[in-house]
């Protein structure tokens, strides 16, 4: 079966002077799968991601985001995507409520609108009782899946999570992977980063980066064959010990 | 007799509080985890024993040294490096380690045995700027700073919280090579997996220490049986499996699916039937000894 393509990234290089953080990547992301990026401290992701989500010019190659150009079409790029990472996701001095009404509005969502799928995902998440809370109030797994409900709110047609479940304690990570699950089952494709190993197998597909490049990307199952080994923490050592030392 | 000892230990900050009532101890040159979420207390706790927070109840004694009455005396044989990173941007990388040696009494080459292993790994940039160093050099660097004035104790707040799983696992190293030197080190983590590198742990969950053991005997308290599924279709099979009944709870463990239930009463049998009932086919179930992420998920239900 032929897979619809959402991202599609041809000998994306990104220099910063002398220093090349992204050499010549070449991938390609499918509508509705759950694509790990993975990589060591400093290998290239976030110089990466930036370029993905509109926020940063590449310096060569050619890039697309669900469908639109990293060049031309970057507010383009930045409607159709949605994005949250562990240091920065909601305002804790506004509520619940307003947190949701000020992300929507940002995308441009219908005042009525808003209001209706608020109280639906309120309820969802089983906390209308907390709507007018302050995040500053919530607790962190509260914020963390809150975060994720507000990054999806737009329905976008891919969620950037950068190390969502950093710090989170372990009942909350997983149903932080069931919303993810859930979100992706309905289309949405996952763009995601974890230094959990255990996360990187809930993942359709992974590509690993080392040093700018990305040295291997496939299954969970595909790269643990092709490297011999029995789990992903031994594929990332593999990889990235080759490599430095 | 333990060389730390942490008596009764609550702290509140306005409302909320931060420890209820926490009693551990620690024996010397031991290599003790504290293992728990953001928010379980555990910084609170460590600002606590460094002497830079006072508790609203309890008592910290390390080396006879009452963390009040003597922190001038305690601060001497304590090492402390905080979670986030807070040598002088401003300064290199030589003059950090000078400053805190100065600051200390001592001097680098005094105690540079101590450092040795790790200050090489920096060395080539000691006239950079702290601040335009990458994150596991900041690391390094600190970890050298904390260790300068050759502490007897080491107190380290979340050094591999965002570091890639390669960085972490030889900074773990690092940890255990300063333990043969004699030191005892206390140190924090998110990461569950870090346990087994431990002596001993304490679980911490929202002010509470959950357990406090050998990894061992905590898993060892686990008091259910635990399958571990394999299956191709592995939200599909995790989704069906909440609805067994008689099942304590179902968790996802990176490939595995663990389910949890009273000691003799499902089988693995009993699971394999059901599964295939439920059109699930493709899949393998075992027995597994409960791992420490096991026991934090059993005990947070509580």
């Amino acid at each position: 079966m032929e897979r619809e393509i959402i991202i599609k990234a041809e000998n994306m290089v990104k220099k910063f002077g002398n220093f090349v953080a992204n050499h010549c990547l070449n991938f390609e992301v499918y509508r509705g799968e759950i694509f790990g990026f993975l990589g060591a401290n400093g290998a290239g992701k976030t110089t990466a991601i930036k370029i993905l989500c509109g926020l940063s010019y590449p310096t060569s190659g050619t890039i697309s985001v669900a469908g639109f150009d990293v060049y031309r079409q970057r507010e383009q790029i930045k409607r159709n995507i949605g994005y949250m990472s562990q240091k920065f996701s909601l305002y804790e001095d506004l509520s619940i409520r307003e947190n949701i009404r000020f992300f929507a509005g940002i995308y441009g969502l219908k005042r009525d609108y808003i209001r209706k799928r608020t109280e639906e995902l309120l309820e969802e998440l089983q906390i209308t009782h907390l709507g007018n809370e302050l995040i500053a109030d919530l607790p962190l797994g509260w914020r963390q899946k809150l975060a994720f409900s507000v990054a999806v709110f737009h329905r976008p047609q891919i969620v950037f999570l950068d190390e969502p479940t950093s710090g989170v304690d372990p009942a909350t990570r997983r149903q932080f992977w069931d919303m993810i699950n859930r979100a992706a089952a309905g289309g949405i494709t996952v763009f995601v980063t974890t230094h959990y190993m255990d996360e990187a197998e809930y993942c359709d597909r992974l590509s690993i980066m080392v040093d700018g490049r990305i040295d291997a990307l496939d299954t969970p199952a595909g790269l643990k064959e092709q490297l011999g080994v029995d789990n992903i923490d031994d594929v990332f050592l593999k990889l990235v010990r080759n490599k430095t030392v | 007799m333990p060389v730390i000892e942490i008596k009764d230990l609550s702290k509140s900050y306005h409302n909320k509080e931060a420890l209820k009532g926490i009693s551990f101890g620690v024996e010397h040159n031991e290599f003790f985890g504290l293992i728990g979420p953001d928010g379980a207390g555990k910084t609170t706790l460590m600002r606590i024993m460094a002497s830079l927070l006072l508790a609203d109840k309890g008592s910290v004694v390390m080396s006879g040294l009452d963390v009040v009455a003597d922190y001038k005396k305690l601060r001497g044989i304590l090492g402390y490096m905080p979670g986030s990173f807070s040598l002088y941007q401003d300064l290199t990388v030589e003059e950090n380690l000078k400053f805190f040696a100065t600051v200390f009494g001592t001097t680098i080459h005094e105690n540079y045995h101590l450092i040795r292993d790790i200050y090489v790994q920096i060395e080539p940039f000691k006239k950079r700027r702290a601040g335009k160093l990458s994150g596991g050099m900041k690391q390094k660097l600190a970890l050298c700073c904390a260790l300068i004035h050759k502490p007897e104790i080491l107190i380290l707040d979340e050094p591999t919280t965002g570091v890639d799983a390669v960085s972490r696992k030889e900074f773990w190293e690092m940890l255990q090579r300063l333990q043969q030197q004699g030191l005892t080190i206390i140190v924090s983590t998110p990461y569950m997996d870090d346990a087994g590198k431990c002596n001993r742990v304490a679980l911490m969950q929202d002010g509470n220490m959950l357990a406090v053991g050998t990894t061992a005997e905590i898993t060892a308290t686990y008091d259910e049986t635990i399958f571990a599924i394999v299956s191709g279709e592995a939200f599909r099979c995790k989704q069906r499996l909440t609805t067994l009944q008689g099942v304590s709870s179902v968790y996802s463990f990176g490939k595995e699916i663990h389910v949890s239930v009273p000691v003799g009463t499902i089988g693995e049998p009993d699971i394999a039937r059901w599964l295939q009932a439920e059109g699930i086919s493709n899949f393998t179930v075992e027995i597994r000894q409960a791992q420490i992420e096991d026991v934090f998920l059993k005990q947070m239900q509580q």
